[in-house]
């Protein structure tokens, strides 16, 4: 095979070689036995909380609609928000901490980032790369919780048209359109955590300790956000609204939190994923 | 691909005045390297002389504090994305994901190549292993191989497109006789189809079978550079005579000129710069001096590094 040969062949296609280079680290990320488990584990806390809640919901008498747990025991599909609710928290920030304490101090770490730099692959499109492989992560995390809630609540409870905190009806349908939206909502949260993350990530060579930084972070942003001498720092907290998804279960969507989410989310995924851009940029690769 | 005359006709690696620092300790000291197209360059140097990192900088690893460098005529690490497709690196030993197969890890090096041809992966990855001897390893996960295939699997990683340079930093390194001969044959047989190979190692004997040009590390510093010839021309072939009269042997030395004559235990010694050997050997005899047998020593590599750099190859700087 001469060099002639295989050039000519090539045309050069941007969208494609960059689809196959997501989808490389997507590989990776799904085929790490850690991370499976991880998801494993996601998925069966919430089952934990099913079975918690069909117990007790024997022997408790229901509270008045407005507790997202008990309401539970009326509709399965409840069951999805109040996984994400409890979750959300520790258990998914913990689960993107751990995807991008990998990403590039992993790589760095066992000296792979040398390899994929000289093959070469230019360094903003290695970290986009990333950033957009960990955002896939922060929602295929959320996805599984909402996930295992349906399928553990049709399980348990049964499924039906459910009630709104506003007290209206909505159809199975449009149930699970809103759970679905809750999970849209929790990936972009997760996904600037995650970008926090990143930038992390291209600080050190050790994957373990921009995990722990990472979780440490977002245990410190939800310690801050309960602190009320606090509370003018509160709307700047990337967690302040990560828990609003529940007015989706309002008739109609109250959005305006939400909305203001989202924005934050976006600040903080934009600064961080610049500085980690500053960062790897003209970083020397030593390992 | 298209090249412009001009970098065609540039060496394959170029540097001038390139500089590290780590902190205060200064790891490369203005080296100006000139490979030229088609070489086998030897670059040679103590363990901690500033190979790897001069080698991190070629390929934009790392930044110089100050020089230039370039490959292939095109500046580095400001061309790296355009020119790296025809280079092939080893560096400072292999490094892959232990829980991927052989196979897996170079699809996954190819991927990141955005000119890489998606279609041709597959079979250009199995010839790659296949010329490396791994293919019966290549569905087993890294972290089965043995340190040898490790560094077979990073060898097949360099070779997974055509390259024009190859730079490859220890590369027989945890390799048996037989991968060693297996390694410099490979080296041999791309050099031959026109691959500049840039070829960094402690191992001066591997380089002496193998190089064209060499380069020598010391402390940071390039202290020689140029082809393996001329280098060799700075050494003085030397000889041994064995004869059971070293004094009158000495003297006759000093008649032809030979300056540096010293008795050795049973016979002398001494270099014989432009005295050809026969002449010696005819003088002493005709001096009645007994010639039991005349050496001709070659000076090795290693000769030449303590000449160049005034201490034994394993002092490290």
């Amino acid at each position: 095979m001469s060099a002639a040969e295989v050039v000519v062949a090539r045309r050069p296609r941007p969208v494609r070689a960059w689809l196959r280079l997501l989808g490389s680290e997507l590989g990776l990320m799904f085929s790490r036995r850690r991370n499976r488990v991880g998801v494993g584990i996601l998925f069966g806390l919430v089952v934990l909380v099913g079975i918690a809640l069909k117990v007790s919901a024997v022997r408790r008498p229901r509270s008045p609609a407005g507790d997202l747990m008990s309401a539970v025991a009326g509709n399965g599909i409840f069951l999805g928000f109040a996984g994400l609710t409890v979750e959300i928290a520790l258990f998914l920030p913990l689960a993107v901490a751990v995807l991008a304490g990998d990403t590039v101090a992993g790589e760095a770490n066992q000296g792979t980032l040398r390899y994929l730099l000289i093959a070469p692959v230019a360094r903003g499109r290695l970290l986009v790369v990333k950033a957009v492989s960990l955002a896939i992560g922060s929602l295929v995390g959320a996805a599984v919780v909402a996930l295992s809630g349906v399928l553990t609540g049709a399980a348990l409870f049964n499924i039906g048209p459910l009630t709104t905190l506003s007290g209206t009806r909505l159809g199975v349908a449009e149930g699970l359109l809103r759970l679905v939206l809750a999970v849209g909502y929790l990936a972009a949260g997760l996904s600037a955590l995650a970008m926090i993350g990143l930038f992390i990530s291209t600080l050190t060579e050790q994957p373990i300790a921009a995990t722990v930084a990472t979780a440490m972070v977002s245990t410190l942003l939800w310690i801050l956000d309960t602190v009320p001498q606090l509370d003018w720092l509160h709307p700047w907290l990337l967690v302040d609204r990560w828990l609003s998804f529940v007015d989706l279960l309002r008739d109609p969507v109250f959005t305006d939190r939400m909305v203001t989410g989202l924005w934050v989310d976006a600040a903080y995924a934009a600064v961080f994923l610049a500085l980690a851009w500053l960062r790897f940029r003209d970083k020397d690769i030593t390992s | 691909m298209p090249e412009s005359q001009a970098s065609q006709d540039s060496p394959a690696i170029a540097s001038s005045a390139l500089t590290k620092h780590f902190g205060r300790q200064l790891v490369v000291d203005a080296i100006d390297l000139d490979v030229p197209r088609g070489a086998v360059y030897g670059f040679i140097g103590p363990n901690g002389s500033g190979k790897t990192t001069t080698i991190r900088m070629l390929l934009g690893l790392i930044r110089p504090d100050s020089g230039a460098c370039s490959l292939l005529g095109h500046d580095m690490p400001s061309a790296a994305t355009g020119v790296l497709p025809r280079v092939g690196a080893l560096v400072e030993g292999p490094a892959f994901h232990p829980y991927l197969s052989g196979q897996a890890n170079l699809l996954r090096v190819d991927a990141a190549d955005r000119r890489s041809d998606p279609e041709t992966a597959a079979s250009r990855v199995a010839s790659a292993l296949d010329r490396v001897g791994l293919t019966v390893a290549a569905a087993k996960k890294y972290r089965a191989y043995s340190l040898g295939m490790r560094q077979r699997l990073g060898i097949a990683a360099a070779l997974l497109q055509p390259r024009d340079l190859l730079v490859l930093d220890e590369p027989t390194n945890g390799l048996d006789p037989q991968g060693t001969r297996e390694v410099r044959h490979l080296v041999t047989e791309l050099a031959g189809d026109g691959t500049t190979v840039f070829v960094s190692s402690h191992l001066l004997a591997e380089v002496e079978q193998l190089c064209t040009h060499l380069g020598v590390m010391r402390a940071g510093r390039l202290v020689a550079q140029g082809p393996m010839s001329e280098l060799r021309a700075l050494t003085a072939t030397r000889f041994r005579m064995r004869t059971t009269d070293p004094v009158p042997a000495l003297a006759v030395l000093a008649t032809l000129g030979v300056s540096d004559g010293a008795p050795v235990d049973g016979g002398i010694v001494g270099s014989l710069g432009q005295v050809a050997p026969e002449w010696i050997v005819q003088a002493m005899v005709r001096a009645g001096i007994s010639v039991a047998e005349f050496i001709q020593v070659t000076p090795t590599l290693e000769d030449l590094f303590v000449q160049l750099t005034g201490e034994g190859f394993d002092v490290s700087g």
